[in-house]
């Protein structure tokens, strides 16, 4: 069966179906009514819902639930997402399971709340200061939304890791039938109960079971620098590399859960495109380009983006910023020779197909 | 349940400066805990960034070292994630009163069932020590290298007129009324705040002729009044005051019984 859903809707209920139980955030454009439909979501199906004072409050109490054992996620949008920069590279440093959903609006700060953007796109994957990995979802349509934000949790979970969701002002509210089918849920591994000796010892995937918070664990966790027993070493240069490099390392583990693209064409034309772009780029496959659409943005697909720039003779990446995925596939494109244009598009106002075409020429 | 059941005696010795107020703080939290007969594995601290903060790690309880100014918030997060469980912030003033004063605020307002407590050192020890809002006038920082010119805030006060069940303050000369303040709160529910005025002799004494801590807690029990003697706003004294006391103890209705009256943590 299938249900008409805004993309904010979407969330909600590809959320409460993946198992997230707890929401925090603060009201913002586009996503102020994600908010208000999980609100009596999650009252529901026995979960918790909180307005916090901020984003500063909102990514940190879902960071708070997580370690009480609760799949949790916030969501915001532009100003709020830097805001909560600091709370994503918490979570990356303890590894903790948690959703953010950004909803792009045009920027620098307080910029265009209600028209779409994807200025975010390279905020999402280095916001925050140091060295970590992330993983960043973009979905294009709202049937990607629903099945996109499942995925969010699967990763966050299994990776132990924050996970972005970038949608835009246009998809949260966009409308769409969603088909609500079959889906693999994944939980966090977890330390029995009792206490735990060395709770970041990892195991073969690299993911250290989750120490539940009120089972006995008896476990101290930091964003200090720390080693396999959670103590602060922050002084020990190989315990800081040994640590970010075992972040890294179970990313390049997963890859089955994170190359994630699809593929449209086969002409030597090459678009790039992802989000709301990835969309309107379908249009141009009947005019014989061929389309890689990376539905993860984050870790690159680089394997993907050889692949089908193997098959070119141009390359164009089409995205509603300055130009920043293109940099991203200009560095790949080097090592091919091939060509790359940037079709940078600001505003906020989605071209027509056309009209994207003979910006193209 | 011996001191070395609630301290873990492997992560010994502490960073902690001789002489510095947070291990009586720490002693007298763990005879609370004694006397009222806790159970360790049943609570979990949550901290910001300093040296108050560093303290839950040598605990033997499940925790939390966060961002700064960002513990409430945390703990706001586990607690409504698990209403079972004790959830205790432990962190310093320039974590909680400054950096963190919006979650502070918003914490005490909602009545969230936490407790904190506050170790006031008067300055930021771990960087150096620099002005805090809680810094009392006249006295120097190193940012402040001709006396401290701004005004204080009066962080219990504060908390107590934002209508949390409990707030206090003494200071390490006051130590048994820091653990009895302790014992209050551990079965309250609703917000629970506690503030300890406590010496930082290498960052704060040193810089003010009471290098030796003996000094300071002297110094501490000479500028003490208790509340009932000057009322609830003898913080806004211009002179260098600690007012002690009760500010608040009341029983209202912590917030997680509010969000299960409103509908959440069942489903329907």
């Amino acid at each position: 069966m299938r249900r008409m859903m805004t993309g904010n809707q979407a969330v909600v209920e590809a959320a409460v179906r993946a198992g997230c139980r707890f929401f925090s955030g603060y009201p913002i454009t586009p996503v102020s009514d994600l908010m208000e439909y999980m609100a009596r979501r999650l009252a529901q199906v026995g979960g918790v819902f909180i307005q916090m004072e901020d984003e500063l409050g909102a990514i940190t109490a879902a960071i708070g639930a997580s370690w009480a054992g609760k799949k949790s996620m916030t969501a915001t949008s532009g100003p709020g997402f830097s805001l909560m920069q600091e709370g994503i590279g918490y979570a990356a440093m303890t590894e903790t399971p948690v959703v953010v959903v950004d909803s792009q609006r045009g920027g620098p700060s307080t910029g265009q709340p209600t028209m779409p953007s994807q200025g975010d796109v390279l905020q999402a994957r280095y916001g925050s200061h140091g060295d970590y990995p992330i993983a960043v979802l973009a979905p294009s349509d709202i049937q990607e939304v629903y099945d996109l934000t499942i995925k969010a949790f699967n990763i966050a979970e299994a990776l132990r890791t924050p996970v972005v969701l970038l949608m835009d002002a246009f998809m949260s509210h966009m409308a769409e039938p969603v088909s609500e089918g079959e889906y693999e849920i994944l939980e966090r591994k977890v330390h029995p109960p009792g206490p735990v000796e060395r709770p970041y010892e990892p195991g073969e995937d690299l993911v250290p079971p989750f120490p539940v918070f009120g089972r006995g664990n008896l476990v101290s966790v930091t964003g200090l620098t720390h080693d396999e027993k959670g103590v602060p070493r922050p002084e020990d240069n190989r315990v800081h590399a040994t640590l970010i490099r075992r972040l890294f390392g179970k990313f390049e583990r997963r890859k089955d859960l994170l190359e994630d693209v699809r593929t449209m064409g086969d002409g030597r034309r090459l678009v790039i495109a992802y989000g709301m772009m990835g969309r309107l780029a379908e249009a141009l496959v009947d005019r014989g380009y061929r389309l890689l659409r990376p539905r993860v943005l984050w870790p690159a697909p680089t394997g993907p983006l050889k692949r089908e720039m193997a098959e070119a003779d141009v390359v164009y990446v089409v995205e509603m910023n300055i130009g920043k995925y293109s940099l991203v596939v200009k560095r790949v494109a080097e090592e091919l020779g091939i060509e790359v244009h940037s079709i940078s598009i600001l505003g906020g106002r989605i071209p027509t197909p056309s009209e994207l075409e003979a910006m193209m020429e | 349940m011996s001191f070395w059941d609630f301290f873990r005696r492997e992560r010994w010795p502490h960073i902690f400066c001789p002489g510095c107020g947070i291990g009586m703080v720490l002693n007298a939290l763990w005879k609370a805990f004694e006397e009222t007969e806790q159970e360790p594995e049943k609570w979990a601290f949550v901290s910001g960034i300093g040296c108050t903060a560093r303290a839950p790690a040598y605990m033997r309880v499940d925790s939390l070292h966060t961002l700064h100014g960002r513990a409430i918030a945390f703990a706001t997060g586990l607690k409504l994630g698990n209403p079972e469980l004790n959830v205790m912030v432990f962190s310093g003033d320039g974590d909680i009163a400054s950096i963190g004063g919006n979650h502070l605020i918003h914490a005490a307002r909602r009545n969230m069932d936490l407790k904190v407590i506050m170790i006031n050192n008067g300055i930021y020890g771990m960087t150096g020590g620099q002005l805090s809002p809680t810094t009392l006038p006249g006295l120097r920082t190193t940012t402040t290298p001709m006396g401290n010119y701004d005004y204080t805030m009066g962080t219990a006060e504060l908390v107590a007129h934002l209508g949390a069940n409990f707030s206090a303050r003494w200071t390490t000369a006051h130590i048994v009324m820091v653990k009895e303040a302790i014992k209050r709160m551990i079965p309250k529910e609703g917000f629970c705040f506690l503030e300890v005025v406590s010496q930082c002799p290498t960052n704060f004494g040193r810089r003010n002729r009471m290098e030796d801590p003996r000094k300071m807690l002297q110094f501490m029990k000479e500028h003490s009044v208790h509340v009932s003697r000057v009322g609830q706003l003898g913080a806004y004294f211009e002179e260098p005051v600690f007012v002690v006391g009760t500010f608040a103890d009341r029983d209202r209705k912590g917030y997680v019984a509010r969000l299960r009256e409103a509908g959440y943590f069942e489903s329907f």
